[in-house]
């Protein structure tokens, strides 16, 4: 594997200009100082309630995502290519799953296969044909980008259903601010707090033609116990908007209402962060008492909007990932800004043979999989594990896609030793509303806390950093 | 707002006085057991606590008897008893972190901090004297706090009514309770009215309620039991007095009723409760019987929560 990209350092020991100010005030300050600064963070994390759920554990259901107090930082000049990146892909996004779930237009010019769309199980049928209010689908995104090397910025993934996170991008900058008030002083932070305002913004802005003048926005949730609760709870109350679950909802003459101590009241957005098989038992899955009867029929009757849309998941399967280059250039006619990690496609016969050939030096990957689940990270992994999922893989090729092993770049990071580099991904949050497309500087950006490591998932392990573009 | 909501909120208010509630009735009987047999009597001061409580009949169902350590524990800590402060406590906190969007940071912290104190030093108990006083200086303090930034930071919407309406219900129970255990103590005609023994259970009841300053303050005499019952029933001026808690519930449902434009059950019978608490006096009371007068409360407050669910909650 190549030598990670570091963010901070140019080999030979000289500072990559954005860390400059970072690294003389690292000097300075002694380490006990630093050292007790991540204990009050983790206090304050603590205190908030700032924490995700595990399933499948019974003791501590609720647990801190590990944070770091040294900030990630990128120039305004790397953000501004990454932004005009991700707001093309997003727009193509958007227009793939209209077009998937009208004209097909893209399946007829045979760039993307068939099979790959209609056998698909995130496929929803009930979209075919239904007008989704101003043909926005993904109005929340949040992609999933590496950095391997000075240039070049790589999409790992693509979310397009109900991506989390946003809350830890908010609650980061926070605590940070808190903490460290003399280290923003020396530096211009492009701030990420207006992120409330334009998604509630967006979400208005898409509400259905029979919205009355000022269209309610809700945010559903599972309930408590579901592992993104906080921010779901976080984001209602930054949102101002009601933060309610299947229960408190109603459907009548498919009309969607909430139950209100004044009696029912009428909802025209619903920013759901449930997903489409527990939307509607109607529908969908009729054991889910998560949902809301008649949903669907409300929404095919025009009178809900839902954000992100019903069936966007079509959009975000690692199998469809890597015809993202395609769709790009397909819909919009122009190249991508962003790259594709290069993806073998184990579907297809050449592909699978060279992945069989090659599974130690390959990461694999489940195409319906999240949250770094049912993945073989070959150079990490024994004999036998290889062997094993050589079997999964032939058993069922069409299930799985390669990539190769990534040097993701790395940052410096707070260990049990000392500051040492760890690998980090990024996540920023793309908005999309009935006319603009929009981003605030940053995002989330994860941290590999193992040494070596290069899964950066929270429910593996992950912690999370400050991210900061300056604003030169 | 959502029914849910207001109904997480009331309850969580109800939960939370409930809690000091349980702290102050052991707080006051761990003071009379403490005192010499001659003054205290033959009643078992653990099972009056747990009438107040009003968990004896469920306490009785696992436990043989009632004395310091069993009752102690199952009023503080026990798992399996729903009132339990600890109990209290963890329920506090869930109906919070579903309605967080409704409490002001200051609420929240209050109850999230509680509940992690909880789980990091009084998930086992406590073992001495010493240990338990702080506990129940801990959980008096959590109610303090949260009333405090409630009251100091929350609009003066929907929200904070029903979240007050929760309290005065809780708080009205309580002292009813409290009153009904206890009223053979405050009847005038019973024998050696005046004797140490009734004095130490006047000033408990006094203290399980936080008013034996008060008593002194309002009537400036020696505890009697007519003037403490006075006190309880219906001085008003008294935030844990019966008459309190009834304006501040007419007050409460007044502030929903012109807000939402709309006057309902709940409005009505609560004004009854008022009326009638205002027009009564001692005497007649005491005519009545303190018991049947008391009775008949307990059950048109929790009357009362029923047509407020009714009404806003469902």
């Amino acid at each position: 594997m190549a030598v990670a990209f570091d963010e901070m350092n140019i080999p030979g020991g000289e500072l990559r200009p954005a860390y400059e100010v970072l690294a003389r005030w690292l000097k300075e300050t002694p380490a006990e100082a630093l050292a007790y600064r991540h204990q009050e963070a983790e206090l304050l994390f603590r205190r908030i309630g700032i924490t995700f759920a595990v399933y499948g554990e019974a003791e501590s259901t609720e647990r801190l995502i590990p944070f770091d107090v040294i900030p990630r930082i990128m120039s305004g000049k790397e953000w501004a290519l990454l932004e005009k990146g991700l707001k093309q892909r997003v727009r193509a996004l958007n227009m793939f799953l209209r077009d998937i779930y009208h004209g097909r237009d893209i399946l007829r010019a045979e760039i993307v296969p068939d099979d790959l769309i209609f056998q698909n199980p995130v496929f929803r049928p009930e979209m075919n044909g239904q007008q989704v209010p101003h043909d926005v689908y993904v109005h929340i995104a949040g992609i999933d980008i590496v950095r391997v090397d000075a240039e070049d910025f790589i999409v790992l993934e693509d979310n397009a259903r109900t991506p989390s996170g946003v809350s830890y991008m908010l609650e980061n900058r926070e605590i940070m601010m808190r903490l460290f008030p003399d280290l923003f002083a020396r530096h211009k932070v492009a701030p990420v707090e207006r992120y409330p305002d334009e998604l509630l913004a967006a979400l208005r802005s898409v509400a259905p033609q029979s919205a009355s003048g000022e269209p309610t926005v809700a945010l559903l949730t599972p309930g408590v116990y579901n592992s993104a609760y906080y921010e779901h709870s976080f984001l209602a109350d930054k949102l101002g908007i009601e933060l309610v679950e299947g229960r408190d909802l109603i459907v009548k003459n498919n009309e969607v209402f909430m139950r209100t101590t004044e009696g029912l009241k009428r909802v025209d957005v619903i920013y759901r962060r449930v997903d489409d098989d527990f939307l509607d038992p109607l529908t969908f899955r009729p054991d889910s008492v998560l949902g809301v009867p008649g949903l669907m029929s409300a929404y095919a009757a025009g009178n809900i909007t839902l954000a992100n849309a019903v069936g966007t998941g079509i959009a975000d399967d690692k199998a469809i990932y890597s015809y993202m280059p395609d769709i790009v250039k397909f819909y919009l006619g122009e190249e991508p800004i962003l790259k594709n990690v290069p993806t073998w496609r184990c579907r297809e016969p050449k592909d699978l043979a060279y992945v069989l050939d090659n599974l130690g030096e390959l990461v694999v990957k489940e195409v319906h999989g999240s949250g770094g689940y049912g993945m073989l990270i070959g150079p990490a992994a024994t004999r036998a594990t290889i062997e094993a999922f050589r079997e999964k893989l032939k058993r069922d090729p069409e299930g799985f896609i390669a990539q190769p092993t990534l040097a993701l770049s790395t940052c410096p990071t707070c260990t049990a030793s000392g500051l040492a580099p760890r690998h980090v991904d990024l996540r920023p949050f793309v908005l999309t509303g009935s006319k603009h497309t929009t981003i605030v500087p940053g995002g989330l950006t994860r941290v590999a806390l193992k040494e070596g490591s290069l899964v950066v998932n929270s429910s593996q392990g992950g912690g999370t950093k400050d991210t900061w573009i300056l604003d030169e | 707002m959502l029914s849910r909501t207001a109904e997480n909120l009331y309850w969580l208010a109800r939960y939370v006085e409930r809690a000091e509630y349980l702290a102050r009735t052991i707080d006051a009987t761990l003071r009379v057991t403490a005192l010499p047999a001659a003054y205290i009597g033959k009643t078992n001061e653990w099972d009056s606590a747990l009438l107040t409580a009003g968990v004896a009949a469920s306490f009785y169902r696992t436990h043989e008897e009632a004395n310091e350590h069993n009752v102690i524990d199952y009023l503080s800590f026990a798992v399996d008893n729903p009132s339990s402060i600890r109990n209290c406590i963890e329920a506090a906190r869930l109906n919070s972190r579903s309605v967080r969007t409704a409490l002001t940071s200051e609420m929240w912290d209050t109850i999230n901090s509680a509940w992690i104190e909880l789980q990091a030093v009084w998930s086992k108990g406590s073992s001495t004297r010493e240990d338990l006083a702080k506990f129940l200086r801990f959980v008096q303090e959590t109610s303090l706090r949260f009333d405090g930034s409630a009251y100091r930071t929350m609009l003066r919407n929907d929200a904070y009514w029903f979240s007050r309406m929760g309290l005065h219900l809780e708080r009205a129970d309580n002292t009813a309770r409290i009153l009904d255990v206890k009223y053979h103590v405050l009847l005038p005609e019973e024998e050696h009215v005046g004797g140490p023994l009734d004095f130490y259970q006047w000033s408990s009841i006094l203290r399980s309620v936080s008013a034996l300053t008060a008593y002194h303050w309002v009537y400036r005499e020696t505890l009697k039991p007519w003037l403490i019952a006075d006190l309880l029933i219906l001085n008003d001026t008294l935030p844990r007095s019966l008459a309190s808690c009834y304006g501040n519930l007419v007050r409460n449902l007044d502030q929903i009723g012109v807000a939402y434009g709309r006057q309902g059950p709940a409005q009505r019978h609560a004004r009854g409760i008022r009326n009638r608490l205002e027009h009564s006096n001692m005497n007649d009371i005491f005519q009545h019987g303190v018991h049947e007068f008391i009775q008949e409360f307990i059950t048109d407050n929790s009357r009362l929560g029923e047509i407020i669910t009714k009404q806003y909650l469902i």
